[in-house]
């Protein structure tokens, strides 16, 4: 569904619900980028990955870039495919993880699942947003004119003063002082 | 004759259908002149009203010219009369109607065994809206029949333009309505949620009935640039915080009165409980998502009012009601009481206090109809209101 808001329309998109889920893979890219640069001897030992630290703290960098490059860029769209590419990377290299006697296997296909769950909301992302960047968005109607009060809107206000509000849509009696200007008001008591 | 006629889940087609005939001896049929789409049309459209089948004719807001009148309907009508059509059909006889509660007409919903399952009671007959509701043929038509007739009408003068007066049949009124609820004082903050077609009468109501500070929430830059033209100020939600500005507006005591004129479909990204109710949607363990009621319930003012003209049609979860009775707010709900407000408000349009065609920015023929659907739903090309012209 489309909605047009400033911010989407700044952008030349039209999606909200997508703009958003952009912006979460950025901040999920940036977190796992962290990790992988912190933590890839841990990282390495889980997966049964030994000696590919610095391969693990390469894909680190590139899941930081990636983050920082659909956060910061008026278009993000580039950026998310660009994540497609990088789950790709991720799924061939843990498939070569599956091969000979990894005792980690089990962790692996774990962590397979979880990227190929993130690369079908990679892809999702990136179609919808390819889907309708090519053409922004023509300049907002201007409203501004429609006040809809002949007689402007500050002559209008409180221009129904003479309406009556029925006994029925009133307000209960006991909570009207509240807002009452004539309420008398009850000072703080001191401390 | 043309009509628009739904056929499924976003499937609303201009077809050719027979034309009405007098079925009651109250029956009159009019030649409709102009009529339009309204925000609630699209809960039907989405199908999140349940009760429509395939072949009903939609449309609620009408207005034309009569042009047949059955024999019990003759002494309050007459052929050549400009009619504008209120969306309820009301006998004007009942219990309910006789203290002005027309939305809840005792006898004009011929399926009111269905609604009393429903809602345990009947409530009125409305034109083209569910089986629900009667089953009525609905307005968006090049004729309409009109039963109960002989008080189920609104006779406008020949001075006015259609677009002046035929937002009498529902938004005006129910934006009205939703101000009235309120019970507006001169110190009044009144929020309101959705700057939709009834969002902007409900602006312009509080506005006539004297309220302090207007504050108006979307997040659709041309809603939000009418609402402030109608003197509100306003919040995009999707890019600040409605609590937060709400309680900065109102010196963090909140407004007194919260209007909801958006009803059960919130579209409200990025919120948890927006999240939550998609998936309740989604699995059907929910019908509606009131995420305007929520919000409403926690930042409005103790002791203020909760007014609801949005619509909502079934089971509605976490709402917080301990913070609606601890905090002791009033809630005011219910389709339109249209001819309760009429005739006062079709003085004040002749009168120039209001001109409500502020309102249309788009007019196009019946058979652009469902392609309006599309755009007025996907708030597309600027589209706020849309009137058809048969």
């Amino acid at each position: 569904m489309r909605y047009e808001t400033d911010r989407t329309r700044r952008r030349g998109h039209a999606d909200t619900a997508t703009d958003t889920l952009a912006r979460g893979l950025g901040l999920f890219s940036i977190a796992l980028g962290i990790a992988e640069v912190v933590a890839p001897r841990a990282l390495a030992r889980t997966l049964g990955m030994k000696g590919q630290e610095g391969l693990i703290v390469g894909y680190g960098l590139r899941e930081i870039a990636t983050g920082v490059g659909i956060l910061a860029s008026k278009d993000p769209t580039p950026w998310i495919w660009g994540r497609v590419a990088g789950d790709g990377l991720d799924l061939a290299t843990l498939a070569t993880a599956l091969e000979g006697n990894n005792p980690k296997k089990g962790n692996v296909g774990i962590a397979m699942a979880a990227v190929a769950g993130v690369t079908a909301l990679d892809v999702y992302c990136a179609q919808t947003l390819s889907r309708e960047s090519p053409h922004p968005l023509p300049p907002a109607q201007d409203y501004s004119d429609r006040s809809g009060f002949p007689r402007g809107v500050e002559q209008s206000r409180g221009a129904a003063s003479d309406f009556e509000v029925p006994r029925d849509f009133r307000a209960p009696e006991a909570m009207r002082p509240y807002t009452q200007p004539q309420a008398p008001q009850n000072p703080m008591p001191s401390m | 004759m043309k009509a628009l006629v739904w056929h499924g889940t976003t499937d609303i087609r201009c077809d050719s259908v027979p034309d009405p005939q007098i079925e009651h001896p109250r029956d009159a049929i009019i030649k409709v002149t102009s009529c339009a789409i309204c925000g609630s049309d699209l809960h039907l459209y989405d199908h999140f009203m349940p009760g429509m089948k395939n072949g009903d004719i939609m449309g609620h807001e009408s207005m034309g010219e009569v042009v047949e009148v059955g024999p019990e309907a003759k002494g309050k009508l007459k052929v050549g009369d400009r009619v504008v059509i209120p969306f309820t059909i009301i006998c004007g006889q009942c219990d309910q109607c006789k203290r002005g509660n027309f939305s809840v007409c005792e006898r004009t919903n011929r399926n009111g065994h269905i609604a009393a399952k429903a809602f345990g009671h009947t409530t009125a007959g409305l034109f083209g809206y569910t089986h629900l509701t009667g089953g009525y043929p609905g307005g968006q038509a090049e004729y309409l029949r009109v039963p109960f007739a002989d008080a189920t009408h609104i006779k406008v003068p020949s001075t006015l333009s259609d677009e002046q007066l035929l937002f009498l049949s529902d938004i005006f009124p129910t934006g009205w309505q939703a101000a009235v609820q309120c019970d507006i004082e001169p110190t009044d903050t009144v929020a309101i949620w959705g700057a939709g077609p009834v969002g902007q009468m409900a602006i312009r109501s509080a506005i006539l009935l004297g309220a302090k500070q207007v504050i108006a929430i979307d997040r659709v830059p041309e809603r939000l640039d009418m609402a402030r033209a109608g003197g509100a100020i306003t919040i995009n939600f999707d890019e600040e915080s409605v609590i937060e500005r709400l309680n900065e507006l109102t010196n963090g005591k909140g407004p007194e009165k919260c209007i909801d004129s958006v009803g059960m479909e919130a579209h409200a990204a990025g919120t948890v409980d927006a999240m939550y109710d998609r998936v309740k949607q989604a699995t059907m363990m929910e019908t509606d998502r009131p995420h305007v009621l929520r919000e409403m319930a926690y930042v409005c003012r103790p002791a203020g009012t909760l007014s609801v003209p949005g619509v909502y049609g079934g089971l509605l979860d976490k709402i917080p009601f301990g913070a609606i009775m601890n905090k002791g707010l009033t809630i005011r709900t219910g389709q339109t009481h249209v001819n309760r407000w009429t005739d006062d408000l079709l003085r004040r349009i002749e009168e120039g206090q209001i001109d409500p065609s502020f309102v249309i920015t788009h007019t196009v023929g019946l058979e652009q109809g469902p392609e309006m659907y599309k755009i007025f739903r996907d708030k597309q090309d600027g589209c706020i209101k849309v009137v058809l012209k048969p």
